[in-house]
């Protein structure tokens, strides 16, 4: 049986179920902590950081630390606002991400977190990194200058005999994406289409259904990211 | 010898510079108008996915970016199997055309009262100070206001129809990704004054008929501005109709012989070849068969008005017939006639939107169309400044392998340095001291083909003209800078 304990977010005091992940708990009271590389339901990464909070005075992130019992979690605080909004900014510098001609705009978490965090100049710079596109697969594009590395596509797109269509390639400033070139010739239009949904950004895209969805229609034209979580509180 | 420099030529979009060369005795020996902008397109376009071209090229411009959307999404329908120009579906087709005119309309608003007016309104010889679109509000007051709001309703059609006033998505391979609401169409057609279709063909024919009072009271100061004989080249819908969304390529010569008989643009590279010089990033096109020489040819309003039979709305068509009239029905060569050209397409433009609103195609929902996949097609518009023309060649992976633009400005290189040196002769040989109005008449005859010397989008502030004037051994004698 679930044990049901007391925290705090922000000073205000909430009940939750010992164990379950502080991104969910948070979003269950209509708390947004941003997420890039977490999907309920898969196994955590926490490779991305855009969801730290700081737990009992340290810092954490939210995807992959449980809930327990009388934790005190900062999360909209002038320093941690500042944290992310640096990482989103690291993401810019570290690929090479053109939103004006890129079709996930619009829908791109990454791209809405820089609207969200009020992203203008990054303090970092640019690295410009020279990296190929693979558009060998019939059904998808892997746009390797606009990875972050999030990796919900390794834990999420596998085959019927569990394996994965995509993996990482190198090793540090040299990693890249990948896709399977044999398994690419039979994945399914379903996993096309759940792959490109999970990219957070732009990497991932199905052929020749690019800017289909007027401006307009698309996720983010209207609403900011994370309102939907929000909304829950007001 | 001596030589001036207008560097940067105002009112123009985009960074040019003229220079003029004299002799001993201050007679023009040479003038060029450079471009000294490289954008480079045509090259980091390749390897981008081909369904990206219409969203990635159109950063080209600022100002008519729905001329390189059109284009390339024009010859994308090639490519996905769609057909030329009328495979499309009716909502398809006619959402673009709406599209187009939206921007035909607000950009050539834009030239006449924002970059144009400031010259016949306040004179050419007005102190700079005062020449321009500042002092065009303060003095005319009204005229202005139209000219704002103009501009403005036509962005309001790119943005309904595009989804962005400025670099919008609406056109996609095959077709378009929205139809028209009711609720949109209504703005268009029954917006609060003046931001509704009856004021803004009022408004654009009160424009031209401003331009022909000017003209009747300045015949001369107009008539012999600049005219030299030249081809004229454009699309014309297939019954030689005024079409710029769509058609075959024309040709006709300055006695109004067909040089090209309406062709399938998809092959203009067997009739198109275009030259390099080493003093401009902007490339001279000319037609193969007539060679470099003979072969230059215009684009753009005066062309158009000058290769079609007729114009497919009944005001803009009466107008036609009185401006056809003023050349006995040839083509016409009169370089400041531009204007008068483009505010026949202006009023043209505002009742071709007139007819699409009531058009109730543009509500239905069948958008797109796809067919055998090729893997090169042709996009040919008419763009505000004249014949656009997109080229690309895909490979297996759906990767852009090849891209060719001519865009409209290239197209009137020639013509646009023919002018310069026809003004420049006229305006400073054997003049002792160059004068601020001499320079200004030089970029006058620039600004008649609304040159979008970098396809402009980088250019902040104002855009520059700079004039040298170099002496027979080379050193400057003057330099004008605006």
């Amino acid at each position: 049986m679930s044990e049901i304990v007391k925290f705090t977010i922000d000073g205000k005091e909430y009940e939750g179920v010992k164990g379950q992940l502080l991104v969910e708990v948070a979003a269950e009271k209509g708390i947004y902590i941003p997420v890039l590389c977490h999907w309920k339901g898969v196994k955590p990464a926490g490779s991305c950081r855009i969801c730290s909070v700081k737990v009992n005075g340290r810092f954490m992130a939210g995807c992959t630390t449980p809930l327990e019992a009388d934790m005190k979690i900062e999360n909209d605080t002038p320093e941690i606002l500042d944290i992310r909004k640096a990482i989103v900014e690291m993401l810019f510098v570290e690929g090479n991400h053109f939103c004006p001609s890129c079709e996930k705009s619009g829908n791109c978490d990454l791209q809405a977190l820089g609207y969200r965090y009020q992203m203008m100049v990054p303090r970092f710079p640019y690295e410009f990194e020279r990296r190929d596109i693979d558009a060998s697969s019939p059904k998808l594009i892997i746009e390797k200058n606009r990875c972050i590395f999030c990796k919900r596509c390794v834990r999420m797109i596998k085959d019927e005999q569990g394996k994965s269509y995509f993996a990482f390639k190198g090793r540090g400033k040299h990693l890249q994406i990948s896709l399977d070139k044999k398994l690419a010739v039979t994945m399914s239009e379903e996993n096309a289409h759940k792959a490109m949904d999970a990219c957070p950004v732009g990497c991932i895209l199905r052929k020749e259904v690019g800017f289909a969805v007027p401006i307009g229609k698309r996720k983010y034209d209207h609403v900011s990211i994370g309102t939907d979580i929000e909304k829950l509180n007001k | 010898m001596q030589k001036v420099t207008i560097e940067p030529v105002t009112r123009v979009e985009g960074h040019g510079k003229v220079t003029i060369q004299l002799d001993d005795n201050m007679n023009v020996t040479q003038t060029r108008l450079h471009v000294v902008e490289f954008r480079g397109f045509e090259r980091f376009v390749q390897g981008r996915p081909y369904w990206e071209a219409p969203v990635l090229v159109q950063r080209l411009c600022g100002i008519c970016p729905v001329s390189h959307h059109l284009a390339a999404a024009k010859a994308l329908d090639v490519i996905v199997g769609a057909g030329t120009g009328h495979g499309l579906t009716a909502t398809g087709e006619k959402m673009r055309r709406l599209m187009h005119y939206g921007q035909m309309f607000q950009s050539h608003a834009l030239h006449f009262f924002h970059l144009s007016s400031p010259d016949f309104l306040l004179g050419y010889d007005a102190d700079p100070a005062i020449r321009n679109v500042i002092g065009v509000a303060l003095n005319f007051p009204d005229l202005a206001v139209q000219g704002v709001m103009m501009r403005k309703y036509g962005q309001e059609i790119i943005e309904r129809t595009a989804g962005k006033k400025v670099h919008g998505t609406g056109a996609i391979p095959g077709g378009i990704n929205k139809n028209l609401s009711i609720e949109e169409r209504d703005y268009l057609l029954h917006g609060a004054d003046p931001l509704n279709i009856k004021k803004m063909v009022e408004w654009a024919d009160s424009a031209l008929q401003f331009f022909k009072g000017y003209y009747m009271k300045n015949r001369d100061f107009v008539d012999n501005f600049a005219y030299f004989p030249s081809n004229h080249l454009s699309l014309v819908r297939k019954d030689g109709a005024l079409d710029l969304y769509h058609g075959v390529l024309r040709a006709v010569d300055t006695d109004g012989n067909r040089i090209l008989n309406d062709v399938d643009y998809q092959e203009y590279n067997k009739y198109i070849e275009e030259e390099v010089r080493s003093w401009s990033y902007m490339k001279f096109p000319y037609l193969k068969h007539l060679g470099k020489e003979k072969g230059w040819y215009r684009v753009g309003p005066l062309a158009r008005l000058n290769t079609c039979d007729f114009i497919p709305s009944p005001m803009a068509q009466k107008e036609f017939e009185i401006y056809k009239a003023h050349t006995n029905g040839k083509p016409n060569n009169y370089c400041l006639h531009t204007h008068w050209a483009r505010l026949i397409e202006l009023l043209h433009s505002a009742e071709v939107i007139q007819d699409l609103l009531n058009d109730p195609d543009l509500q239905k929902n069948d958008l797109v169309v796809k067919g055998t996949k090729g893997n090169e097609g042709v996009g040919l518009i008419e763009a505000p400044r004249g014949t656009l023309f997109h080229h690309y060649r895909i490979n297996k992976d759906d990767q852009i392998e090849m891209a060719n633009l001519i865009v409209s400005t290239t197209n009137n290189n020639e013509p646009m340095n023919q002018s310069v040196n026809f003004v420049a002769k006229k305006m400073m040989n054997g003049q002792k001291e160059i004068t601020e109005p001499m320079k200004n008449a030089v970029e006058i005859a620039i600004r008649a083909y609304d040159p979008c010397l970098s396809c402009a989008t980088h250019a902040l502030g104002k855009m520059p003209l700079d004039i040298k004037l170099v002496g027979a051994n080379g050193e400057v004698i003057d330099h004008y800078k605006s």
